[in-house]
């Protein structure tokens, strides 16, 4: 299956990419996302993650064609 | 409700008007506008800032404040709802973010406003990073809790 993963703000900037298509074999789910996307770097505490642009847990399962983000707590208004 | 993502400077006085203009089938039914502007400010956490970036998801943010004003429509009894929020490069004395509450009654307005508010601030996907008078650069970590400050 292949997925979209996108990356907002001060993670984008750490991580250096905005966005990236990864394809896999197997079920995942969205912590298993982030290991697979970035092997080198663990997963900062206060990530919070998106899939299809609504707030999920980390054992959420992705599905084909899903966009994935990961962004740090939101400081908007 | 109408939410309005805006790259350039607003007015939020005119948005209201235009609004109102727009939706004038509320005309003779509301006896209550609640508006909330927020203005971005010079200083914070101690230092001088004379700039910010305000990034956003496109999609996600205009998804999650749809549904936080349908909750907030569910919870109050309320005519309308206009939100509008800035984005890109704003300065001092800027609005950041309008929120508008249209009802027949006061309290339906003000709850209604305030809660918008308070979820915006902790679900809506927008980042600030400063830009300090010293030239520094530096992201906003998290939001403050409205009801305790």
């Amino acid at each position: 299956m292949s997925i979209k993963v996108r990356y907002f703000a001060s993670l984008k900037e750490s991580i250096g990419r905005s966005e990236e298509e990864l394809v896999f074999k197997q079920t995942l789910s969205v912590s298993d996302v982030w290991k697979q996307a970035n092997k080198s770097q663990s997963r900062p505490d206060n990530v919070l993650a998106a899939v299809n642009m609504e707030y999920v847990g980390f054992d959420t399962l992705v599905n084909d064609d899903d966009e994935v983000a990961f962004f740090p707590p939101v400081t908007g208004g | 409700m109408n939410i309005k993502i805006v790259t350039k400077p607003f007015d939020p006085w005119q948005e209201i008007q235009q609004f109102q203009k727009t939706f004038s089938d509320m005309n003779g039914k509301f006896g209550a506008t609640s508006v909330f502007v927020g203005t971005m400010r010079d200083f914070n956490d101690g230092d001088d800032i004379k700039g910010m970036t305000l990034e956003y998801y496109p999609g996600m943010t205009e998804k999650q404040l749809g549904q936080i004003i349908t909750e907030a429509m569910k919870k109050w009894s309320v005519l309308n709802v206009l939100v509008v929020h800035r984005v890109g490069n704003v300065f001092p004395d800027d609005a950041i973010v309008l929120v508008s509450v249209w009802s027949s009654h006061r309290g339906d307005a003000f709850d209604t406003s305030r809660y918008i508010m308070e979820a915006l601030k902790s679900k809506a996907p927008f980042w600030k990073k400063e830009l300090l008078v010293s030239d520094e650069k530096r992201w906003v970590r998290n939001n403050t809790d409205g009801y305790k400050n």
